[in-house]
């Protein structure tokens, strides 16, 4: 019976306000406003900007970078803020140093909070110098300490190395595959699908089939035996950008699968047709009519490969057969992670998989809002 | 229906032949190749290698000759002999190596594809039939957060919980003590108390995003009018659902064996290497890594050939569950 | 007729049903009377989201979740015992058995009102078994009696058949089978033939018309379409927003509208032979926004009757013309009331 109030509703005269807004909205208002009713979607949204607003400005966010070692802090276990002392006076936000000792039968490394040394921690701090994004010289930091004394608010690694500084570098990495991996796939996926799907027929059958055989083969087993064949000696970057190539060669069907089928559904729509009688091209058919009445799905479909790319790369990163140090990314940073005692010993270590699944949750949160948005006809 | 049976398995013919040439091209896709990296290796291990070694191994090994020729050979000896060549880490042919751990892999994947559907479909038909309600909620949010977690992650996590909290050391399929034990009932429980994990993990993964799947498709189906006609005929609430709108539903999921069979073989092989099973996981990865063509080649291979047969049958089976298919 | 008075088979009184949406609470049924005679068939006539659906849903219990019966009652007189389905729990056993044993229905999209994945004598055998307890053999044959009893030819084809390899002429016969399995007293039908080319939907209303004389059942037909009511209705109700505006002989209704609404209705309707007009002609106005009905009587906001402040303020009541025939008007009771005064 919805069906027939939703008849009504739209049989309802222009008499209020409100109404009058609904019909003189353009089609990118009224996805805004139903996208805006999805709190979670929204909240994803605000997440990943903030992310990768993070990771952009990687140097500055981070306190150290990805690579300073310190031997007499390793697998030191993450620090709590303070704001009040023993005493209960307040100091503002601060962390206690640590006291280290030995295990006398194990010789692993113990940390004891040290309650008597107290570490303020500083905001826009010159410390360790950097290059921003290789370009531009500076020191100045989000937050650190003055002193001697180190900040590791996720703890270290068996390096000593600061994971929250390793894992903003690492996002930079890991979250750029995957908008490089979609821009790649969104150019394969578009143009493929969208011929697939218009022309239908021979043309249709082979891309289709084309797209079978890739989905048909599993991707992990194949992902290893292209990344494997990735020499070592190549320059990082360039691996880096094979391997997002790698990706892509196979998320793009997703997109793709989409496409094609927004195009069949909508290839006899009396608009195009419309068109088609006023003798407009095909190619303007495609891009000038068609394209844009499907913006909004593939702003989703795509939104819902990157999780995917950023999976693919950890997974690859992970084994070993992606990205290699020195370059740190998330399944770089996991690698550490791989060893069961470490994890039991030292569970911060994991930080990076925490990461991934919130950015994996917030895409996946968002593609969905941004496609339940894009459907005209949901209320 | 046997057309279209015989239609699909023509298809298949063309695939495998691009599957083969997928896994051969990866075979080939490093530079340098087995014979430089065995010189190499024997170089970095101090022996005193003589100028000509790489030329020999490389002639003794056939790697000399063009590549389609190449192509030939090994896939005729696949064909006609089973004989997937020779593993040049191993020094022992490849089809020694692989089936065991082949049969494992296809085991556990078949094993969590089951249980995937066992706990996915009663749930998603439940959460669409109680739209809205408490459980429809809570495995909703079980299926958005099974969507976020890698398997490599959960399986870590999973072993870390295992570990820490049980005093399991779950890696590998047998508890050490019992790795060369003839088959009793102890070591069966001692299989099951390793087997769970990797089931776990896997089938966790795979039902979250099904689970979404079903309801959905459940829900699209409870508001066809065919449930409305067959509530008008006097059957009850749930033999009507059972009946009429999970057996449609089910079609577009019985089609989409083909596609989460080479998802579940993906997910076992990186699960085996974080697990240390004794899967094809592992020694692909191993196989990789030392540039083990005909190893590698040989998984890869066979791997994508299960996923088009698994395709086929399950083309085939959604055939014959739905007639509207058959006759199209 | 009238005289003997019979006890209607299926009485609606003052039916009120309401679906809870997000944005507040539809009276999509808003105090109904309706009445089924033995041997009779109904026509119920109203635009869509008038309520008529909703309201023979209601005999059956087939509303959305959504909806609930907020008052009134649905009696269904069968055998000198008396149910009233509305007080019925939604999945009761007695709910039930009356579902395609006592009462069966047909739908409007013969395509998918029939399982896609089951072959059709299944689905006309599904409520023999349900309901009558015969052994599956004689289900069979009482499914291929219902078979040709419908008119379907080559009956054992036809058993193994699935619905996409029939034509929809053939899909509705089929589904009006499925429905007679049980040999009901009453047949609802939620516009049968909209879906359906005009010679196949004459050849379905004859159909009908010969069954419901074969098997002494009666009908409720709902449909939008004038034209269809005046080939089968005994009696038409009429409906608008969630009430019966008028009710009476197919006859009376269109030679003798007595609400506006009606005559508005049939006004609307291009007739052959009449003079050209330059535009046909049409209802002024909107139907309302469900959440926002209009004060007094429905309809004023589009009627052409509607003068004084009576009518913008107070919900007009039944007014009986006679026997056969009310009215939900205050200008029809006031012609009554000075035809009555008038000698």
């Amino acid at each position: 019976m919805t069906e027939t109030t939703l008849n009504d509703m739209q049989d309802v005269e222009t008499g209020t306000g409100r109404e009058e807004r609904v019909y003189q909205a353009t089609p990118a208002q009224l996805m805004w406003w139903r996208f805006k009713r999805h709190k979670v979607a929204m909240l994803s949204g605000i997440i990943l900007i903030a992310a990768y607003l993070i990771v952009a400005l990687a140097e500055f966010v981070a306190p150290y970078d990805a690579f300073e070692a310190n031997s007499r802090s390793t697998l030191q276990p993450p620090q709590a803020i303070h704001f009040f002392d023993e005493q209960g006076s307040f100091r503002g936000p601060f962390v206690y140093g640590f006291k280290r000792g030995r295990d006398p039968v194990t010789m692993r490394p113990i940390y004891v909070a040290d309650t008597t040394k107290v570490i303020p921690i500083n905001f826009f701090v010159r410390g360790q110098a950097y290059k921003f994004w290789g370009l531009f010289e500076g020191n100045l930091h989000l937050y650190g300490t003055t002193g001697p004394d180190r900040i590791n608010l996720l703890g270290t690694d068996t390096l000593g190395r600061d994971m929250v500084s390793r894992l903003i570098h690492g996002g930079r990495i890991s979250l750029s595959v995957g908008l490089i991996g979609v821009a790649v796939s969104f150019v394969l996926g578009i143009t493929l699908g969208s011929i697939s799907g218009y022309f239908g027929g021979i043309t249709d059958n082979i891309v289709q089939r084309g797209m079978e055989f890739l989905r048909s083969i599993p991707t992990i087993p194949l992902w290893m035996g292209l990344a494997a064949a990735l020499p070592i000696t190549w320059d990082p970057l360039f691996v880096y950008f094979l391997v997002t190539l790698l990706l892509s060669l196979i998320g793009w069907t997703y997109v793709a699968r989409t496409v094609r089928g927004r195009f069949l559904s909508i290839k006899n729509e009396d608009f195009v047709l419309a068109a088609r009688f006023c003798g407009t091209s095909e190619a303007k058919i495609i891009t000038r009519h068609m394209l844009p009445s499907m913006t909004s799905y593939i702003i989703a479909a795509l939104t819902l490969a990157v999780p995917d790319m950023i999976l693919g790369e950890t997974a690859l990163s992970f084994l070993g057969l992606g990205l290699r140090p020195p370059v740190v990314s998330w399944g770089v940073l996991l690698q550490d992670a791989q060893n069961l005692r470490t994890i039991a010993q030292a569970p911060w270590l994991l930080a990076p998989g925490a990461a991934i699944v919130i950015i994996v949750l917030a895409f996946n949160f968002l593609g969905d809002g941004l496609r339940d948005a894009a459907d005209p006809y949901s209320k | 229906m046997i057309s279209y049976i015989l239609n699909r398995i023509a298809w298949a013919v063309p695939m495998l032949f691009l599957v083969s040439v997928a896994s051969f091209a990866v075979i080939q896709l490093p530079p340098g190749d087995f014979a430089s990296a065995m010189v190499a290796e024997m170089r970095t291990q101090g022996d005193v290698v003589p100028e000509g070694t790489e030329e020999r191994i490389r002639h003794e090994y056939g790697l000399d000759r063009p590549i389609y020729e190449q192509y030939v050979s090994w896939m005729g000896k696949i064909v006609l002999h089973g004989d997937f060549g020779t593993s040049l880490g191993f020094n022992q042919p490849v089809s020694n190596l692989i089936w065991d751990r082949l049969f494992l892999t296809v085991s556990i994947s078949l094993a969590s594809l089951i249980l995937t559907w066992v706990i996915a479909i009663p749930i998603g038909v439940y959460a669409a039939a109680r739209q809205y309600s408490f459980l429809d909620y809570f495995f909703t949010i079980f299926g958005f957060i099974g969507r976020g977690f890698p398997e490599f992650l959960s399986a870590l996590i999973l072993m870390w919980f295992a570990y820490s909290w049980f005093g399991m050391n779950v890696g590998g399929l047998f508890s050490p003590e019992m790795q060369n034990a003839p088959w009793s009932l102890a070591k069966v429980i001692d299989l099951a108390n390793h087997l769970w994990i990797p089931l776990l993990v896997l089938a966790s993964s795979g039902a979250a995003g099904l689970i979404r799947i079903v309801r959905a498709n459940m829900l699209d189906e409870l508001n066809k009018p065919y449930v409305e006609t067959a509530l008008s005929q006097g059957l009850t609430e749930w033999s009507v659902i059972w009946r009429y709108p999970v057996r449609v539903a089910l079609n577009p999921f019985i089609s989409t064996i083909g596609w989460a069979l080479p998802a579940l073989i993906s997910g076992d092989v990186i699960t085996s290497v974080v697990l240390n099973l004794p899967t094809t996981g592992p020694l692909l990865l191993k196989a990789l890594q030392s540039q083990d063509m005909y190893l590698s080649g040989a998984f890869i291979l066979i791997l994508g050939a299960f996923t088009i047969i698994g395709t086929i049958v399950s083309d085939i089976l959604l055939a014959i569950s739905d007639p509207r298919i058959r006759y199209r | 007729m009238a005289g003997e008075n019979p006890k209607p088979i299926i009485e609606i009184e003052n039916l009120k049903v309401h679906f809870k949406m997000r944005e507040g609470v539809v009276k999509a049924v808003d105090g109904v009377n309706l009445s089924l005679m033995p041997g009779e068939v109904l026509g119920v006539v109203g635009e869509s989201g008038s309520g008529k659906s909703v309201t023979v849903r209601t005999i059956m219990q087939l509303l959305p979740k959504i909806a609930s019966i907020a008052d009134g009652k649905v009696l269904f007189n069968d055998n000198g015992t008396t149910t009233d389905i509305a007080k019925l729990a939604k999945n009761s056993r007695d709910m039930r058995a009356l579902r395609g044993g006592k009462i069966g229905m047909i739908f409007q999209e013969p395509m998918t009102a029939l399982s896609p994945v089951h072959t059709i004598g299944h689905q006309v055998m599904t409520p023999i078994l349900l309901h009558t307890g015969l052994s599956k053999r004689e289900a069979e044959q009482r499914a291929k009696e219902t078979l040709d009893m419908v008119r379907l030819p080559r009956i054992e084809e036809m058993m193994r058949s699935y619905p996409h390899q029939l034509s929809g002429g053939m899909r509705q016969r089929a589904m009006i089978a499925t429905a007679l399995a049980c040999r009901p007293k009453v047949l609802i039908a939620d516009e049968p033939t909209t879906a359906l080319d005009v010679t196949t939907e004459a050849q379905i209303l004859d159909l009908l018309k010969e069954l419901k004389r074969e098997l002494g059942m009666s009908i409720v037909f709902i449909t939008h379409n004038f034209g269809v009511v005046a080939d089968i209705a005994d009696r038409v109700s009429v409906m608008y927003l969630g009430n019966v505006v008028e009710t009476g002989t197919t006859e009376d209704i269109f030679y003798d509208p007595r609400h506006p609404y009606t005559r508005a209705l049939l006004n609307s309707i291009p007739r052959l032979g009449a003079e050209k007009q330059p535009r046909l002609n049409t209802i002024p106005g909107m139907i309302p926004d469900p959440y926002r009905l209009p004060a007094g009587c429905v309809f004023n906001p589009r009627c052409s009757a509607a003068t004084d402040q009576l009518c913008r303020t107070t919900y007009p009541g039944i007014t009986r013309i006679n026997d056969h025939r009310m009215a939900r008007c205050h200008r029809v009771a006031e012609a009554v009331a000075t035809e009555s005064i008038a000698p």
